[in-house]
């Protein structure tokens, strides 16, 4: 797979891993049986996401882009980390290989609903949205070349 | 930084020796092996011996073999052309965890109008002789089954298998292509009639392979045009490769016992090691009738791509059967076809070791692997 040098840095050194005690937003996307999961746990003060944290259960691109999301929005107001999209972060890295984009949709789809959570109810459980990729990103299916078996 | 290549799976490096055999072949003997004059002589020699060496190393005859552009022609050419030759009718069977070469092709069978049946295996990837049994039909003209597969390494019991598909009247194609040097394979003692090879899973060069095809059975060509290779494979001969190939059964041959057992030592080795140091993991294929060098595990809570890009880090080199490896949203369908989960499949890695790997690499990956199943199973949702 060729990613680009900061993909590589970020997967290799991943920022922002793990949970937060005093999170009021979690967010959740993907689904196992597709492959995928990411989770998402934030921490806003007056409107500002003052702590993120990320764990992810999937490829390079997966982990990079998760690292890569947290990176950017945090110090972030809501407003400011609302306007992140799949390809604000694939961008951020440099780009990402083409089969790789719906990867990019995760990252993204998972800070949306933290922030949503927060909005919801401050970070009750209870909320989590959860759903599988090919639900929740329409391009997460696309742009899938199988690679030849050895 | 430390270069460890456990991928031999998917294809090995060419032998010295084998390079050194193929060299004239390229500047100096460059001849048509079609060629009346005395370049085309040598070449054709060159070709003869080389299939010599070929039908000595899987018992079988020289004229029972014919050289394809590897294991994927050879495939090809089995199944399509037996099935379109025969009379006795239009099923064919194969099993769910063939390479594409052969699953792919039993699907472009059923859009020309042909009957496919896919058998399952159990958990270990074995065909069940039963399982067979069942599927064979009066209009079964072929059964296609892998002596030994790619990812998980189980061997199959094609001995078995062949009898009872010969019982039913249908013709028996084997893919050797990750058998042949690797494990003893004689023609005569399975019982096939028609088995595939490729050169470049043992040290030979890539695009080069052959298919044998029993003495009486009545096999077609498939690329059609010139009467090379007995009318049975057109297309001016690939000498070099086929040199090259030949050099490459004529050491497989000899080297086969002590590397077997030499494989057998290491993925031992690397199988306990893994298994020992690292929990909720588990082995993939049989644990007993399996390649020599194959170790295939599944890690619980971690992604394939992700442990491959590691181990590189370190200059190891390894593949996964994970979804994110094979770009689409579906792990590998041989482990699905053992009964694991996605969830299960998502974690694979297979490290298939060579002659040239040492204790000391196996203890190497000992060495880094289990952390960086740690390191990421704290980053996964999933891991404890
Ligand atoms: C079991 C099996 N069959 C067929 C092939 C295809 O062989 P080739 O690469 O020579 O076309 C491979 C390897 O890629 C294989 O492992
Ligand atoms: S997480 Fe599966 S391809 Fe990226």
């Amino acid at each position: 797979m060729d990613y680009s040098q900061k993909v590589m840095d970020h997967f290799m050194n991943p920022r922002n891993v793990g949970k937060i005690d005093l999170a009021n937003g979690i967010g959740e996307v993907g689904n196992p049986t597709c492959g995928d999961i990411m989770h998402i746990e934030i921490e806003v003060k007056e409107d500002k996401i003052i702590d993120i944290k990320f764990q992810t259960f999937g490829c390079a691109a997966a982990i990079a882009t998760s690292s890569m999301v947290t990176e950017m929005v945090k110090g972030k107001t809501l407003e400011e980390a609302e306007k992140i999209t799949n390809r604000t972060v694939a961008e951020a890295l440099d780009g990402l290989p083409p089969v790789k984009m719906h990867c990019s949709n995760l990252a993204a789809d998972a800070l949306h609903e933290a922030i949503k959570n927060y909005r919801q109810g401050q970070g009750s459980s209870a909320n989590v949205q959860k759903g599988c990729c090919k639900q929740l990103s329409n391009s997460c299916c696309i742009n899938i070349e199988e690679q030849p078996e050895q | 930084m430390k270069s460890i290549y456990m991928d031999h799976s998917a294809t090995t490096p060419v032998d010295p020796e084998v390079f050194d055999a193929m060299i004239p072949y390229f500047t100096d003997i460059y001849g048509n092996a079609s060629s009346v004059h005395s370049q085309g002589q040598k070449a054709t020699r060159a070709v003869e011996h080389a299939r010599e060496q070929v039908a000595q190393l899987i018992g079988a005859s020289p004229r029972e073999i014919i050289f394809t552009s590897g294991g994927t022609e050879a495939d090809n050419q089995a199944i399509i052309t037996i099935m379109a030759a025969n009379k006795k009718g239009k099923h064919f069977i194969t099993s769910a965890i063939e390479h594409h070469a052969v699953l792919h092709t039993g699907e472009y069978l059923v859009k020309q109008g042909y009957e496919l049946t896919i058998l399952p295996v159990n958990s270990f990837g074995v065909v069940e002789p039963d399982t067979l049994r069942a599927a064979l039909r009066p209009d079964t003209a072929l059964v296609s089954i892998m002596h030994a597969n790619n990812e998980v390494g189980t061997i199959e019991e094609i001995k078995e298998l062949a009898a009872i598909s010969h019982e039913a009247g249908a013709l028996f194609h084997t893919d050797a292509v990750q058998s042949v040097g690797k494990i003893p394979v004689d023609v005569k003692d399975l019982g096939v009639d028609l088995l595939s090879a490729s050169s470049h899973k043992l040290y030979g060069p890539k695009g080069i392979g052959c298919l044998f095809i029993k003495k009486g059975v009545g096999i077609s060509s498939y690329l059609h045009g010139g009467g090379h290779e007995r009318n049975l494979r057109a297309g001016t001969v690939n000498v070099p490769g086929v040199v090259g190939f030949g050099k490459a059964a004529e050491l497989a041959n000899q080297r086969l016992p002590q590397n077997a057992e030499y494989l057998k030592i290491l993925a031992q080795r690397l199988t306990k090691g893994i298994l020992e140091t690292t929990p909720n993991t588990i082995l993939t294929g049989h644990p007993v009738n399996r390649l020599p060098g194959n170790v295939s595990v599944c890690f619980d809570y971690v992604e394939g791509e992700s442990i491959l890009l590691m181990l590189d880090s370190y200059g190891i080199m390894a593949s996964s059967g994970s979804a994110c490896t094979s770009g689409s949203l579906d792990p590998s369908h041989v482990l699905l076809a053992l009964g694991l989960s996605h969830e299960t499949a998502h974690g694979s890695l297979r490290l298939t070791m060579g002659k040239d790997n040492t204790t000391e690499d196996v203890d190497y990956v000992l060495e880094k692997l289990p952390s960086i199943i740690k390191n990421l199973r704290m980053m996964s949702p999933l891991g404890k």
